[in-house]
């Protein structure tokens, strides 16, 4: 049997006395594409930032690639590990002093140790994937939301992650600029990609996703393809979020 | 009263010679205190609590005692110690541990101003602390530092005038020595007030052009 790529098991977070994630459990195949849905409050974000030790578990382990995630070890250690994770955040976080181009070269150059060069073709390369490389010059104020998201991927992808973990990245978004994030995504998906994604945008877990999870108060409830999730939601709470979801 | 016209001809050159001095203990203090308050800063931005400690209990020391006191530490205290410097370098190396403490501050307010996003982003790429601070926090603090670093170098500059009771000749003593020979305290101070205050208006100015010219995002 193939090994995940990601094994989570029993993961916990709590802040205080607010317990916030539950001995969640989950793997992820290698090239799967897992999309999380739940309210707001349910634990997702939180359950996305404990992968990559952004959040400290209060419990649990996270293998990746059969590799415990932990928090031992030297800096260097559990930053290369923590880079092994891609993640794109739903404010996007680029780097404002910096053009597009060198917003992704900085990885690979001061991680990865790779020559200026190289690291700013990789770069150039990356945008290219996400149809950004017209733009390689301008500095993040100078593109739109929905510009500056992909330029946010192609951050994360020059690490060669082996995981790609979006924290709904199209939240912060005008309307009109969600689309062109969800293409890029779903090209990634299509490529091969290992995607955990976190997001309200159901349509693209219905296209994309091979497995949708719901949860709630900080437990996975219920999970499954989705073509049988959206049409037959099971739980109780899964029905009325689903519900209230195509009332809006 | 009548004003001594001829004495402040006379004077004005002497003071030149004193305005010379100031600017140099001015400046090589205040690059000395920008160096060791940014190395200061940072130590109190690591993640060692040992370094954030030290650098907190040197804040509060020199927050905590007058500066003519600190002067004093370093020209008659320190020599029992065994460091020994000469009047100019006491008052350098007085004004730029001052200094140096104030610029700590503004460097750890100024990088703790910046988002948390961005030092999030830079974590999730793997850098680590002190490629954050270095390539992705500082550079940003930079413009917002500029205000409180030009007040505390025009601080810096008035404080200097402190050094006269350590005999350093610089613009103040400068100065007194002509109000000792000639008794022309009105003319002499009033003119001191005067070239200080140009002093400080030249460097607020050169400080308000530097703003602009750093970018905005």
């Amino acid at each position: 049997m193939v090994t995940p790529v990601i094994q989570v098991q029993d993961l916990s977070k709590s802040f205080g006395d607010n317990s916030v994630l539950h001995r969640v459990s989950m793997d992820v195949a290698t090239g799967e594409t897992v999309v999380i849905i739940g309210a707001s409050g349910s634990g997702k974000t939180t359950f996305l930032r404990c992968l990559n030790r952004l959040e400290e578990p209060s419990a649990g382990t996270v293998r990746l690639d059969g590799i415990p995630v932990v928090n031992i070890g030297s800096e260097k250690q559990i930053a290369d590990q923590r880079s092994q994770f891609g993640f794109v955040f739903q404010r996007f976080n680029l780097f404002p002093h910096f053009s597009a181009l060198d917003n992704v070269a900085i990885g690979p150059e001061k991680v990865r140790g790779m020559s200026k060069s190289d690291a700013s073709a990789l770069a150039l390369a990356e945008l290219k994937r996400v149809h950004m490389s017209d733009h390689a010059m301008k500095r993040p104020v100078q593109l739109s939301g929905g510009q500056q998201q992909r330029v946010a991927i192609a951050r994360a992808l020059a690490m060669k992650p082996k995981v790609m973990l979006f924290d709904e990245p199209t939240s912060a978004l005008d309307p009109e600029l969600v689309q062109e994030v969800l293409d890029v995504m779903k090209e990634l998906a299509n490529g091969g990609m290992t995607m955990v994604v976190v997001t309200h945008e159901m349509n693209f877990a219905r296209e994309v996703a091979d497995r949708v999870i719901y949860m709630e108060n900080g437990k996975i409830v219920e999970e499954g393809p989705p073509e049988i999730l959206f049409r037959e939601p099971k739980s109780h709470g899964a029905q009325r979020f689903l519900r209230h979801l195509t009332h809006e | 009263m009548t004003i001594d016209w001829g004495i402040i001809f006379k004077s004005m050159p002497l003071l030149g010679h004193g305005v010379v001095v100031t600017l140099q203990v001015s400046a090589l203090a205040s690059i000395l205190g920008l160096a060791l308050g940014l190395v200061l800063g940072l130590c109190s931005l690591s993640h060692s609590k040992s370094l954030r400690w030290i650098v907190a209990g040197y804040v509060d020391f020199i927050r905590g005692t007058p500066l003519l006191i600190q002067i004093f530490l370093v020209f008659f205290a320190l020599p029992a110690l065994g460091i020994r410097f000469d009047e100019f370098w006491a008052g350098v190396v007085a004004l730029s541990l001052n200094s140096a403490a104030f610029v700590a501050e503004v460097v750890r307010g100024g990088v703790g101003s910046i988002e948390r996003g961005q030092s999030e982003a830079a974590t999730a790429i793997g850098m680590r602390h002190r490629q954050i601070l270095v390539y992705i926090l500082l550079p940003q603090a930079y413009r917002q530092m500029v205000p409180p670093l030009t007040n505390e170098l025009i601080s810096l500059v008035k404080n200097s005038s402190l050094l006269s009771v350590i005999s350093v000749y610089e613009l103040t003593r400068a100065g007194q020595a002509i109000i000792s020979v000639h008794f022309v305290p009105f003319e002499i101070y009033t003119l001191l007030a005067l070239y200080y205050y140009v002093l400080i208006k030249v460097l607020s100015w050169l400080s308000g052009r530097l703003e602009r010219k750093l970018p905005t995002w």
